[in-house]
């Protein structure tokens, strides 16, 4: 039998449905591929064989009695913010120790209910406060992509690491993902994976770690267009346990695609191209219009004079939210404590061992931008500077209906490249910041390749709601560009010595 | 804005993380190099201008003021480090 890890999702469904092989037998190759990649790549922090093989067992029963879901029986990563019923969820910090939830996340619930198998939790940055992965507590994840001819380690991107390594190496078909400032679509970018970020509202974030409430949306990371597309499909949801979710049906986004982009309006804006972008990053745009052109679109040269204030109003929005969701770490109610000699030196001593630095700095970034006297210029300034982020686009939308945008300023970086200097990570989001910042919808679709070897994205942004527009633009493009995938699998044969991951059930 | 290391130990204290001498220095410079480039926001007019509360418009959603949840404790003290029949231990607040 061929490597069934190789498949796309879309070819393992219509293999299923075909019984080419069953859901055990390809639960089973990504079972097996996990086992050895991880202890070199370090996607998944948590292994459920037990879970996922009764998963596929159940759906394998359905298939046979012709009553398949939309999923049925096709093996997934689950972001590990994501909580799972049972089974630990850290969002990737030590403050939450062993937390086994006893409920479901609603996107989790989604593709259960739609057949899904869940194989195991993936990778993050702490608390999805990353663009390099590097922030984890369980260390960080190493890309499937090297550069050519070198074996120096890269970083998948951030904060949906585990998520873009594990899908670009075959560790599963497809992830859940986040995205709080481009916490999905950087690190599709960057491992050349597609990855869309809805309109906020479009998914339910019930049961998901919250980071910055008013930004957080999944998505799925995939291995092309379609796949996204299918995914999304089965995610989004009214959900009335969250009340910013929107009340409307989700439609057939696989459908889209075949609409194609003929007469379709692409806006290029030029406060894009920013100081310091890489010249392949900038010929890659290049390419990207072109290839649109000659699918049938027009090209429209548009201005969102805004964009260079959404990155540093990001940092006050995203790390006050932060800091307020963060509070409930207390020590008290679950995950780790650290005894002190009253109430508040417990507090202080448990949130002091628990959180990393990245999340103390945010923390205290954000206790500081709302503390008493600075609520105004800070965190109310950034809230007026969204509007009119958000104005820019909506002006923009009487001209085009789709914009183009790199997905990131540089190519995939080695470890420690960014780690000593804050605000050179925080440089990675700021063209995909926007996007959240005005809650529109936005996906990376891979490219092309940069002189080294390794995988680019272009990102296209969207109206609200209007996921299924960018679906047909992105296919335009993958279909230009033909799927980008890792050259060889280096790290089977890799022994590392890492000791081998602990794997465990519910 | 320079926060200089006394304010830095008086946000730590309020967000109740606990801080050493080392980090209170180098957080000193990390801080104020972040809040010195967020100020760049000082450039834009935002006067007159509503601040976001919302990405898309939609009202409030309402329910009815009925209990439809509940009688969980057991699930609720799962994931607590320290309980006694319903209840969450805390070290002692009051001497």
């Amino acid at each position: 039998m061929a490597d069934l890890t190789r498949l796309t999702l879309a070819e393992a469904r219509d293999g299923l449905k075909s019984k080419s092989f069953s859901a055990t037998e390809l639960t089973k190759a990504h079972l097996s591929a996990i086992e050895a990649a991880n202890a070199s790549l370090n996607a998944y922090v948590l292994v459920t064989p037990d879970h996922a093989l009764a998963q596929a067992k159940a759906a394998d029963a359905r298939i046979a009695k012709g009553d398949a879901r939309a999923l049925e029986g096709l093996p997934l990563g689950n972001k590990d913010l994501f909580c799972t019923e049972g089974i630990r969820t850290t969002a990737c910090s030590k403050i939450l120790d062993d937390f086994k939830p006893t409920y479901e996340s609603t996107v989790g619930a989604n593709l259960w209910n739609a057949g899904a198998v869940m194989l195991g939790k993936l990778n993050n940055d702490e608390f999805a406060m990353g663009s390099s992965n590097e922030t984890s507590a369980f260390g960080p994840v190493v890309s499937p992509w090297r550069r050519r001819g070198k074996t120096d380690k890269l970083v998948p991107g951030g904060s949906s690491g585990g998520s873009s390594a594990a899908v670009a190496a075959g560790l599963c078909l497809a992830a859940t993902a986040t995205d709080t400032g481009g916490s999905i679509r950087q690190p599709a970018a960057l491992t050349g994976t597609v990855g869309i970020k809805p309109t906020y509202g479009r998914c339910s974030r019930w049961g998901i770690v919250a980071f910055a409430s008013s930004l957080d949306q999944a998505g799925p990371i995939a291995k092309t267009v379609r796949d996204a597309a299918i995914m999304l499909g089965s995610m989004a949801s009214h959900d009335p346990k969250d009340t910013t979710s929107v009340d409307a049906p989700v439609p057939d986004y696989e459908a889209a695609l075949a609409k194609g982009v003929k007469g379709l309006r692409v806006g290029v804006p030029k406060e894009y191209r920013v100081e310091g972008m890489s010249k392949e990053i900038d010929a890659l745009w290049t390419t990207g219009i072109e290839w649109l052109k000659a699918a049938g679109a027009t090209i429209h040269d548009i201005s969102l004079p805004n964009t260079k204030y959404a990155l540093p109003a990001y940092y006050i929005v995203a790390p006050a939210e932060a800091s307020s969701n963060l509070a409930r770490y207390d020590g008290v109610r679950y995950g780790l404590r650290v005894p002190g000699r009253d109430v508040i030196d417990t507090y202080e001593n448990t949130r002091a061992a628990g959180f990393g630095k990245e999340v103390r700095r945010r923390i205290l970034i954000g206790t500081y931008v709302l503390s008493a006297g600075y609520y105004d210029a800070y965190y109310l300034k950034a809230q007026k500077v969204r509007t009119l982020i958000k104005r820019d686009f909506d002006n923009a939308w009487s001209d085009v209906d789709v914009v183009l945008t790199p997905t990131t300023p540089s190519p995939a970086f080695a470890f420690g490249e960014k780690t000593g200097d804050p605000l050179a990570m925080y440089l990675e989001d700021i063209f995909t910041v926007t996007v959240n910042m005005a809650g529109l919808p936005g996906i990376s679709v891979p490219a092309g390749l940069s002189s080294e070897g390794t995988p680019l994205g272009l990102q296209l942004i969207g109206k609200p709601f209007d996921e299924g527009t960018l679906f047909r633009a992105a296919q335009a493009i993958e279909d230009a560009a033909g799927r980008i995938t890792v050259p060889e699998a280096w790290w089977t044969s890799a022994t590392s010595g890492a000791a081998k991951k602990t794997t465990g059930g519910k | 804005m320079q926060v200089d290391e006394t304010t830095v130990r008086r946000i730590a204290r309020l967000a109740r993380i606990k801080i050493t001498d080392d980090e209170a220095k180098s957080l000193e410079g990390e801080l104020s190099g972040i809040l010195n480039w967020v100020e760049q926001l000082d450039e834009i007019d935002t006067a007159g201008v509503e601040p976001m509360t919302r990405v898309v418009a939609q009202n409030l959603k309402m329910r009815d003021d009925k209990v439809d949840d509940g009688e969980m404790a057991d699930a609720v003290l799962k994931n607590a480090p320290m309980v006694d029949d319903h209840y969450f231990v805390v070290p002692k607040v009051v001497e």
